[in-house]
């Protein structure tokens, strides 16, 4: 646990010890004379923070750091020790309450924790001891030890992959529990190892656990008795990561490098702190006001109590003498306990009850969003999950949201939408499928627009130009699974199969081919096989691949058929295709390209070329000696592809639809309109991921994009650094400098004249920015960024591992104002970007359960989203900032007269209310109103906010609990505080109230005042409250009603458990009074006064404004959203698959 | 819950979820309920403050507030009050001498004469005032023990901690113990009408049904025991320190008024809100509807001063007053009720030439923002 917390203290860079050595089998080695068994941490998980030993004291120390909770705890022990105007039972036995029951729910998720965590270290597996398979407990696992995973089981610990069931020394994996990839990798044995590991004798030398997903170095000796000791290298293609899951492949061996919390995955995985709403924060400061206003008052009656007492004959009349005790206490010691007392007295401005009434708000308001129905998602018969019920109202507040795209955004579902061949469109319309599929017989639609000869040509080309694999139809369909989800065509059972691929898009274009009649049928050594139209078997040797990079953004392929043709089939981004055919083909096809572009798919060309025997001779040649290269083999490698890959002509376009989840646009588009600022964080590739901005309408065709990319960093051909630096000051330039002064990002208009940036950064770029080399200014570069990325309307950063999620997450949330920020995704690779935002959703995808756990919140869709934030959010913090600022200053005008009754009585602590009255204020009295109104207020009914995204700016940025509106509440407080007293006062200049001139003591006073103040309180409520069920009504007239029973209840008997009948009778009296009866209403009238006035001339927020609004602003607010993008500057956008 | 996350399965989601309040709906979730309830579509009344609304009760307000009000004012003026201060702080003043000592109990006797300018109708009240007294301080205010008064036995000997340092005298329990009982106001005050001819007649004062009724019957009683033989039951006890005789003689010639229950005794037992403060002292009632009560004229108040209240820059006062249904005078009502009135009524007139004036306009430029 401090290794990890130091690990991340000190980055990846301490300096400590770089390497680890690693005998494999933990056996001794030849070369080294002594074999000392490393000391490494075993491979136990630990994300429990208790244990019983510690759970009482530990759990009493996290509670009372919360200040209130102290506070409290503070106010109890001075009710005990010191002789205080009221018991220590008002105070300690809420606290303890709230102590114990807060105990008692962090015990429990605690036991789950232990209980998940025993779940995953006693998972069984088979470690290598002595040959022989053995049953171990998945803890128990040591560094260096054999380890035999089989089909579709993850692996316990990161491993070197030694030796793998497959011919050729390769496994297959899933990472999606990682970094959110779906698809398939392939990794790599050790190359030349030997196939009896029982006699391997090896050590690993490899660098110390770091987070980094993607990064991994070592060498491996391998020592046999006659040789030298042979040095392998170790890269991340050796490297099997705990978490991944084994696919398509039966079984492999693996030496465990790294266990336990030093695995990727454990350093990747961060802590999930305790989250706290920016409300709570603001009741943190509120507190101390009211601490402040608490201390004062205080101080200020302790002073004038002894400024009093010092005049002549007021310390000790001769009616009122002191005790022997008191007269013995030391001057000092009795101001001190004065000021305690003091600071009991009106303790009751900062009530425990809030922190109860708030924790219940948010425990039962979390519960409307489990039950919406609107969340409920008829496919996985699930609606949301509240995992976290204390930031409610953070959905009312986000600024900035995170989302992931692969699974969330998308549905990462590649289809097969259309194609275009020769200038003419062909589209795979789902009802004509069969006759699409019709093997025989002509396809008659299909043959009208291009020739034949093309078609074909075409067909066989995106037959051919992949690197898809094909499973085996088997009984499980897997590897067909992960890329063709539900939504997709239901093959025929007889082309059952499913392919894997490294991209799903290459699925989808094979399945696109196989639908027009193409079928691929796989590649046996070096062979591809086709089955036609005419449902022949068509073989083509496969020569070369030139695969895929992001540089040159296409892949090529060089198959020779069995007539002796030598083919080149390419295909790519428009943008790398269209400068290498011949310009007259290129017009044809750029027109459907740009038309399936602006549509949102992603598009592909495709082009092919004729080799002669001397230019193959020559390629291969070519290409065989850059393989060979040792030294700058990419540049070689690319410089040969180039040289191939020219002079082609175009044969067509195809256009393949990665599904958006339903209702993305939409979504994306009311959460910027509501003024949040949208990033897509994914470990995609960036072409991917820019067309799933554009088709989200997160990118718009007038938007400019920024790209900080490790191409851009490359075009120039100087140092990254330098180019690092130039780029960030254009881009400040441009998106800060130069952007008009007005709030841009505030007022976004729809179709405003000021130019919109998007953003794009990769995870390489976003390296250099946070972690530059040392000679460079890094805080500089880190808030160039942040300020160009704030004033970008959206952002995208891809090639993200985990951790950088997070960085990027916490780097806005620790940026200037603190904004809130959301997270959103469905992977696991998404965890740590959501437990670093304030507010984490998961979706319930089909990855697994890893988001949706470590979520605030899990919602089935992304559409979700809009209701959750717009509708809920908003409500949640209505409700409860007005909960919170009605708290306040109920307790205000509750303790400020009994503060004003100090002046009059010798200022020596005489409570002004009755003991009873005081404890049930709050628990009784006006505790029930405030928490219906916490539940049930609507000021805008739901339908409104779901129509108009911009009515959740309005209380952006906290506005209902900033210093303004606290003001007001308080200077409200404090004046009806005032008039409660002094109007009571006034009245009492003669206390002969009743008609048969009999008087009224102390106790009626503070009863009329309190009396008074309830029904102020409460009515004030009333006023407040815009949407009244039966519940508010109930709760509000029976909190009133109550009072009155207990009042005369109350009073009503002579309590024998009490020591004074202080109220006896006292509020039957003054029922009986007309004057106090006249005071009352007048008081009351007079308070609420002000508050009507306001409401009468403040902008009335309720619906009857906004009915009118929605009419008028979403005119052209939909036209927008309905249009389609139209063309967009075109090369840039369009995109490569792979 | 990294470690959760490393068996990413399916069912996970059952047990997590119920650690989360969404628990009870997520077990074996089928779809929510529709309830109007829980979907927040409770059907709901949704007032809003608007001019339209405010201004017809802002008006009512107005008209109800000020004829209450005027009334109120009136009622207050026509109650007859009359106010004598005899602390005899000033070297005139009758009672200069006795007020010198601050001693308790010096039985010196003073004698005020007064005017009344108006006739008193009806009741008239005789209150007595102090000022300057702290009866509302915290430490008096607990020193008592209600149990003893309410005639508890078991507090009859043991009173009650609260009541220290007035709580044992010599060991003996005092009976009725602490500070409030002990500085039980104790001046005599008899009011004479002078005739212009010279002579002086006493005024009948009236000293029951001056405390409040349950008081007196409920909460003050004597310890059980033989009501006529006061003197045994408290025989275990003794007198406060400041009193001069014994609970059982307040009024030895009216049993229901002696003892605990003696009705000036209860009605200084009821602490005053207010450092200045008048209590209930005698009552004069009425002879018939033809003759004031105290018709105008000259009047001798005789005191028996034993009341010190020098030592704390205390006064005294002897009130006469009549009562109204309001009680006694105080213009304090009337006035905040005419005033709030208007204010009310005043708002209405604004409100309504704003709304009329302004309101459609500004309302209209408000829509398009």
């Amino acid at each position: 646990m401090l290794r990890r917390r130091l690990n991340r203290l000190f980055g990846g860079d301490e300096k400590r010890v770089d390497s680890r050595t690693i005998y494999v089998g933990n056996r001794p080695c030849p070369a080294t004379e002594t074999f000392i068994p490393p000391k490494f941490c075993d491979n136990r998980i630990v994300s429990s923070k208790y244990t019983i030993w510690n759970f009482l004291p530990k759990n009493l120390f996290e509670q009372f750091r919360r200040i209130a909770n102290f506070y409290f705890l503070i106010i109890f022990l001075v009710q005990v020790i010191v002789d205080t105007p009221t018991s220590p039972v008002t105070s300690g036995l809420p606290l303890f309450f709230v102590i114990t029951v807060t105990a008692i729910k962090q015990g429990y998720e605690d036991w789950l924790r232990h209980k998940a965590d025993s779940e995953v270290n006693k998972y069984p597996v088979r470690v290598l001891e002595d040959g022989q398979p053995a049953r171990k407990d998945s803890e128990k696992i040591k560094v260096g030890d054999i380890v035999e995973v089989v089909e579709d089981e993850t692996f316990p610990c990161d491993l070197i992959l030694l030796q793998s069931s497959r011919d050729d020394d390769t496994c297959f994996v899933t990472t999606a529990s990682l970094d959110g990839e779906s698809n398939h990798k392939t990794h790599y044995t050790v190359p030349d190892m030997e196939k009896d590991l029982q006699s391997l004798s090896a050590t690993i030398e490899c660098e110390q656990p770091q987070p980094d997903l993607y990064k991994f170095v070592g060498r491996m000796h391998i020592y046999k008795p006659e040789h030298d000791p042979a040095v392998r290298s170790l890269g991340p293609e050796n490297l099997l990561l705990k978490g991944a899951t084994l696919k398509n492949t039966k079984k492999i061996y693996g030496v465990a490098v790294y266990t336990g919390m030093e695995t990727k995955m454990a350093l990747n995985y961060q802590g999930k702190s305790q989250k706290r709403s920016a409300v709570e924060k603001s009741i943190n400061a509120f507190l101390l006001v009211y601490l402040c206003i608490l201390i004062s008052k205080a101080v200020v009656c302790t002073t004038l109590k002894y400024v009093w007492q010092s005049q002549d004959g007021q310390d000790e009349p001769w009616y009122n003498q002191k005790t022997e005790k008191e007269k013995g206490t030391i001057l000092y010691v009795k101001m001190f306990t004065d000021f305690l007392s003091f600071m009991v007295l009106f303790n009751f401005i900062i009530p425990v009850s809030m922190y109860v009434t708030v924790e219940m708000q948010k425990f039962l308001g979390s519960f409307f969003i489990t039950w919406d129905r609107d969340f409920f998602d008829p496919e996985i018969e699930e609606g949301a999950l509240v995992n976290t019920s204390d930031l409610n109202e953070e959905l009312g507040q986000v600024e900035y949201v995170f989302t992931d795209k692969t699974g969330t955004l998308t549905q990462n579902n590649m289809e097969f939408i259309e194609c275009c061949i020769d200038g003419f469109q062909y589209t795979a319309f789902s009802s004509e499928l069969d006759s699409f599929c019709v093997t025989d017989g002509p396809v008659s639609t299909f043959q009208e627009k291009a020739g034949r000869e093309k078609e074909e040509l075409f067909l066989r080309a995106l037959c051919l130009c992949h690197t898809v694999q094909v499973k085996e139809a088997g009984p499980d369909e897997l590897g067909g699974d992960q890329v063709d989800g539900p939504a997709s065509e239901p093959l025929r059972p007889a082309e059952q199969r499913g392919f894997i691929a490294s991209s799903p898009d290459e699925v989808a274009l094979v399945k696109g081919a196989m639908r027009y009649g193409f079928t691929f049928l796989g590649l046996e050594s070096k062979t591809m096989k086709i089955k036609n139209w005419q449902n022949d078997v068509e073989e083509y040797e496969l020569l070369h691949v030139l695969n895929f990079d992001p540089v040159r953004r296409r892949m090529s392929v060089i198959v020779r058929s069995k007539s002796g043709d030598t083919l080149l089939f390419c295909k790519g981004a428009d943008s790398s295709i269209f400068p290498r055919v011949r310009p007259e083909e290129v017009e044809r096809i750029r027109m459907h390209v740009q038309r399936s572009a602006t549509e949102g798919y992603r598009t592909l060309c495709v082009a092919y070329k004729r080799l002669s025997v001397d230019e193959y001779a020559a390629a291969d040649a070519g290409l065989r000696e850059a393989r060979l290269a040792l030294q700058d083999r990419e540049e070689k490698l690319m410089a040969v592809y180039n040289q191939v890959e020219t002079a082609m002509s175009l044969i067509g376009a195809t256009a393949v639809e990665d599904r958006l989840q339903e209702e993305a646009a939409q979504t994306m588009e009311a959460l910027q309109g509501a003024g949040m600022k949208v990033w897509v964080l994914t470990g995609d590739k960036m072409e991917t991921a820019k067309s799933t901005c554009y088709a989200c309408r997160l990118f718009r065709r007038s938007t400019e994009l920024l790209e900080l990319t490790v191409r851009t960093l490359e075009s120039g051909g100087r140092r990254r650094e330098e180019m690092l630096h130039d780029l960030l000051f254009d881009f400040h330039r441009k998106a800060v400098q130069d952007a008009p002064p007005a709030r841009a990002g505030v007022n976004r208009s729809w179709s405003s004249a000021n130019p919109e940036y998007g953003f794009i950064v990769d995870g390489a770029a976003l390296a250099l920015v946070m972690n530059p080399s040392p000679d460079t200014n890094c805080s500089r570069y880190r808030s160039l960024f942040l300020q160009i990325c704030q004033n970008c309307t959206a952002v995208l950063c891809c090639r993200m591992a985990p951790l950088q999620k997070a960085q990027i997450v916490k780097m806005v949330k620790n940026s200037k104002g603190s904004p809130i920020t959301l997270s959103i995704g469905d992977g696991a690779n998404d965890v740590s970007m959501i437990l670093e935002a304030h507010v984490g959703i998961g979706v319930k995808g089909k990855e697994g359960r890893q988001a949706v756990r470590n979520s605030d919140y899990a919602i089935p869709k992304l559409k979700h989203l809009r209701k959750l934030l717009l509708a809920h959010g908003h409500l949640y913090y209505i409700r409860i900032a007005h909960l919170v600022q009605y708290f306040f200053y109920k307790n205000l005008c509750f303790i400020l007269p009994q503060f004003l009754y100090q002046f009059f009585c010798g200022c020596s602590q005489q409570p002004l209310y009755d003991a009873a009255y005081l404890t049930m204020y709050n628990i009784c009295f006006t505790s029930m109103p405030i928490l219906a109104y916490s539940l049930l207020e609507q000021q805008i009914a739901i339908e409104v906010l779901l129509d108009n995204a911009t009515l959740y700016r309005d209380i952006a940025k906290n506005a209902m609990l900033r210093w303004g509106p606290f003001l007001y509440w308080t200077v409200l407080a404090v004046f009806q505080g005032l008039i409660f007293f002094f109007g009571v006062k006034y009245l009492f200049s003669n206390p002969a109230l009743q008609d048969n001139g009999q008087v009224f003591g102390n106790w009626s006073y503070g009863t009329i005042v309190f009396t008074v103040l309830v029904f102020t309180v409460t009515l004030k409520l009333a006023l407040d409250t815009r949407h009244w069920t039966w519940i508010n009504h109930f709760v509000i007239w029976g909190s009133l009603a109550f009072y009155v029973v207990f009042s005369f209840f109350w009073g009503g008997i002579i309590w024998p458990f009490l020591k004074q009948q202080r109220l006896y009778f006292v509020f039957f009296n003054m029922l009986s009074s007309v004057s106090a009866w006249l005071v009352i209403i007048l008081l009351i009238v007079l308070s609420l006064l002000p508050d009507i006035l306001l409401g009468v001339l403040r902008k009335p927020r309720g619906p009857h404004t906004q009915q009118k609004k929605p009419a008028q602003s979403s005119g052209g607010h939909h036209q927008t959203s309905d249009r389609p993008l139209l063309m967009r500057t075109f090369s840039d956008e369009s995109n490569t698959v792979m | 819950m990294m470690a959760s996350s490393y068996n990413a399965k399916e069912e996970d989601g059952h047990h997590s979820g119920s650690v989360g309040p969404g628990g009870p709906g997520t077990g074996k979730s089928k779809k929510p309920d529709n309830t109007a309830f829980k979907q927040q579509r409770l059907p709901a009344w949704q007032p809003i403050l608007t001019a339209g609304t405010v201004l017809p009760a802002f008006f009512a307000i107005g008209l109800i507030f000020i004829p209450i009000g005027i009334g109120l004012f009136v009622t207050s003026n026509n109650i007859r009050e009359f106010e004598l201060d005899y602390t005899g702080v000033e070297m005139s003043s009758p009672c200069f001498n006795c007020s010198q000592t601050y001693s308790w109990n010096n039985s010196c006797r003073c004698s005020v004469p007064f005017t009344l300018e108006q006739p008193f109708e009806s009741n008239v009240f005789m209150y007595y005032g102090l000022s300057n007294f702290y009866q509302n301080h915290r430490r008096y205010v607990k020193s008592r023990d209600d149990s003893q008064l309410n005639g508890d036995k078991r507090f009859l000997t043991n009173p009650s901690k609260e009541c220290e340092p007035y709580r044992m005298n010599d060991k003996m329990p005092i009976a009725p113990c602490g500070a409030i009982a002990n500085s039980l106001f104790n001046d005599t005050l008899e009011l004479y009408y002078v005739y212009p001819n010279g002579t002086k007649t006493a005024i009948h004062l009236v000293k029951t049904d001056i405390a409040w009724w349950t008081d007196k019957h409920v909460k003050f009683r004597n310890p059980a025991g033989n009501n006529d033989n006061l003197t045994i039951t408290f025989q275990e006890t003794t007198n406060p320190i400041n009193w001069h005789k014994p609970v059982y003689e307040l009024d030895p010639t009216e049993p229901d008024n002696n003892g605990f229950i003696n009705e000036d005794f209860i009605v200084w037992m009821r602490t005053a809100a207010l450092p200045t403060f008048r209590k209930l002292h005698r009552i004069i009632q009425k002879k018939d509807s033809l003759t004031p009560t105290l018709p105008p004229g000259n009047y001798t108040l005789d005191i028996a001063y034993n009341y010190p209240v020098r030592s704390f820059d205390g006064r005294k006062r002897m009130i006469l007053s009549t009562i109204s249904w309001m009680g006694g005078k105080n213009p304090f009502l009337g006035i905040a009720y005419i005033t709030v009135g208007s204010v009310c009524f005043f708002l209405g007139v604004v409100l309504l030439v704003i709304h009329h004036k302004y309101g459609n306009r500004s309302s209209n430029a408000e829509i398009p923002n």
